[in-house]
């Protein structure tokens, strides 16, 4: 439809990998999430004690916004839409929070995990740290849509409601994760469409 | 002023009734609907008082013609409410124009992966409510029980916004001409998943919601489905379809605060309402009536009170908050309040914030506690999640 | 008295999950919250959780917490004079 919006930056979280850019930034093979986010959060000299407190869904993304957005750190308000997805919600935190209320013997809920059983307080984080008040939404769909977030994204820019926005997809299961997010915006060297979208996410 | 989207039908099931002419008639004749839990074991029933649907599953199932237990209860209430929705728009093929399902959820099919946690191992007559857990799974099941065939089905999940998000993003889709029609809304039933949680947070009351009640005490839990129809101007003018009412105005913003709470000032709320006024293109003063979040938690309350005071520069119009009729409906809460809003466009009538006796220390402001009647022609609406999610819907009158 | 002091300092960071906190960074009269250790309102919720789990103390009501948490020192006396498990 139209040719001048374009990826600015891509960054790709899996298999104990940080990919920015396309290039391996970071590794760490043999341990587990919370180890490895831990790694990353310090190779990166990431300073937000709130951090830890976070639950697998929200660490992984509030790990590629970072890298996505630092360095763009101005203090003044940057209106950056966030426009996130998924499979299967929050169900890595829903289990914990379930376990807690269906063991009888001691039935003590955590108020920390239960916070964490929405899929979208990983963008609320992510508008704390970056103070973003910007659109939000997340979506749960089968499988990474390109077409869809490249729509949204592109309608968001057109209709001024944003002047970038984040994109991706962050799934947390169990000992599976992996997260896509890469910026839309007005400069940068990839053309946004849904070609080179599925493109950046396919070359993992 | 902006053209706005037209809105031909609406359904909904809540704790106050079936349909939408038994929840308009207990909106006006003062029927809460909150009570004790009856459908759940849960160990906090005696602490606790929610806005049960009266219906257990199984009539839900026969007023469907479902099968016996197939189904999570948030499926269930979802289709009564978008069936009637799409029954009222007087669509006899709903697949004749591009038409699409937008639906909010927060606990999809939790209610049965509760009940049966333990048991799918030895029972295979239940496994089918593992699939069911899936939020996109409940929004599926609905969308094939209205009959949509090829078409864009989508499932929004973010908190307590989730069903206003879901009417913001169909009448975008409407406007940009990506589709001809879509139902939107959202559905969430009752589940000790989200009793217990809230319970955690102590933000429960232990009797009826008194939003923005100086002794408030907390929220109700309620349980809803509430879906509209939004149609293109084409299909309205060649139809020649009776529009209920337009959706005017929408708008979304993050409170950037806290992860549960909102901000003590309401700066996403202040954000969320004037975004949503800049799309109706309007002035805060054309504004007749609130229908507030107004959940009855002493966070909200005081934060969005502060926010309207705000936006509105001190002149706040007359709001009231309804959820002390229903609870709190969570990700159904959006599509419940608009189609009050629309109610009460259609009938010139602002619905009472009941159980309310004390202001609020910290400012003054108070809600309209009677059936009021008077000529409405704007009505805004907000919607507030976990997560700083916040948005705003705005509607008028048909014309 | 010093033990149950110490034994919530434990807990707090474990808890709490607090990064690069050990029990010696919190002196018995240090403010929990705000400055201090910087702990927010989930973290009081979690702390009333531990009153009960660990203590058989239960809050009713969120705003008691106040008073209660404000350092390590007063949780111990709140603990000391109020506990039953």
């Amino acid at each position: 439809m139209i040719n001048d919006l374009f990826i600015t930056g891509h960054c790709h979280i899996r298999d104990n990998t940080v990919f920015l850019n396309g290039a391996v930034v970071h590794e760490q093979k043999g341990t587990d999430f919370p180890t490895f986010a831990k790694s990353v959060y310090q190779k990166f000299g990431i300073d937000y004690s709130k951090f830890f407190k976070m639950d697998n869904l929200s660490k992984l993304a509030f790990l590629a916004a970072d890298l996505l957005l630092k360095g763009n750190n101005s203090k003044e308000e940057r209106n950056i839409a966030l426009v996130l997805s998924n499979r299967t919600s929050s169900l890595d935190t829903d289990r914990r929070h379930q376990e807690s209320i269906t063991n009888k013997d001691s039935y003590f809920p955590s108020p920390a995990v239960f916070v964490y059983t929405l899929p979208n307080i990983c963008m609320g984080e992510i508008s704390i740290r970056h103070q973003l008040h910007s659109e939000n939404a997340f979506f749960i769909f089968e499988k990474f849509n390109a077409e869809y977030l490249h729509t949204y994204a592109e309608s968001l820019i057109l209709d001024k409601k944003a002047e970038q926005v984040l994109c991706g997809w962050i799934d947390v299961d169990n000992e599976k994760y992996e997260a896509f997010l890469y910026v839309v915006g007005k400069s940068g060297t990839f053309t946004h469409s849904i070609a080179q979208i599925t493109r950046l996410y396919q070359n993992k | 002023m902006g053209a706005g989207v037209a809105i031909t039908g609406m359904g909904i099931i809540s704790a106050i009734g079936d349909n939408v002419s038994e929840n308009y008639k207990s909106l006006i004749s003062g029927k809460i609907g909150i009570g004790k839990i009856t459908q759940i074991d849960t160990v906090h029933k005696d602490e606790i008082m929610v806005g049960e649907i009266k219906d257990v599953n199984p009539s839900l199932e026969k007023r469907l013609k479902f099968h016996e237990n197939q189904n999570s209860r948030t499926v269930l209430i979802g289709c009564i409410a978008a069936q009637e929705a799409v029954e009222q728009a007087g669509i006899s093929d709903i697949n004749d124009v591009r038409t699409g399902f937008i639906s909010g959820t927060t606990v999809g099919g939790m209610d049965k992966s509760e009940q049966y946690f333990y048991d799918y191992f030895d029972r295979p007559d239940v496994r089918q409510h593992i699939t069911g857990l899936h939020a996109g799974d409940s929004t599926k099941k609905i969308a094939n029980h209205i009959g949509l065939k090829e078409s864009f089905v989508t499932t929004i999940s973010t908190a307590c916004s989730s069903a206003a998000n879901a009417i913001m993003l169909g009448a975008r889709m409407i406007k940009s001409g990506q589709l001809d029609r879509v139902i939107v809304g959202g559905t969430d039933s009752l589940s000790k998943f989200t009793i217990n949680g809230f319970k955690t947070l102590m933000i429960l009351s232990d009797t009826y919601n008194t939003p923005f009640d100086d002794e408030r005490k907390g929220l109700n839990l309620g349980e809803a489905a509430a879906y509209l129809v939004l149609e293109s101007d084409a299909i309205v003018d060649k139809e020649n379809k009776n529009v209920l009412g337009y959706l005017k105005g929408y708008g979304n913003a993050n409170d950037a605060y806290h992860q549960t709470a909102s901000s003590d000032h309401g700066d996403g709320a202040v954000l969320a309402m004037q975004k949503a006024l800049e799309v109706a293109e309007m002035d805060p003063s054309e504004i007749d009536y609130v229908n507030a979040h107004g959940t009855a938690t002493p966070n909200n309350d005081l934060s969005e009170g502060r926010a309207l005071i705000r936006l509105f520069d001190g002149k706040v119009p007359e709001f009231s908050s309804t959820k002390a009729f229903t609870g709190h409906t969570l990700a159904a809460a959006g599509g419940v309040e608009a189609v009050y809003s629309i109610l009460a466009l259609q009938n010139d009538v602002i619905f009472p914030n009941l159980n309310y006796k004390t202001q609020m220390k910290e400012f003054d402001l108070s809600p309209v506690t009677e059936v009021k009647k008077k000529p409405l022609t704007t009505v805004l609406s907000n919607s507030f999640g976990f997560g700083g999610n916040c948005s705003t819907l705005i509607f008028s009158k048909a014309k | 008295m010093t033990e149950l002091k110490l034994e919530l300092k434990e807990k707090i960071i474990e808890q709490l999950n607090l990064e690069d906190v050990s029990v010696d960074d919190i002196a018995d009269q240090d403010p929990l919250f705000g400055e201090g250790l910087g702990l927010d309102s989930i973290d009081a919720l979690e702390l009333i959780v531990m009153l009960d789990k660990d203590y058989g103390i239960k809050l009713a009501d969120p705003k008691e917490g106040r008073k209660i948490f404000e350092s390590v020192e007063t949780m111990a006396t709140y603990i000391t004079e109020n506990r039953s498990a």
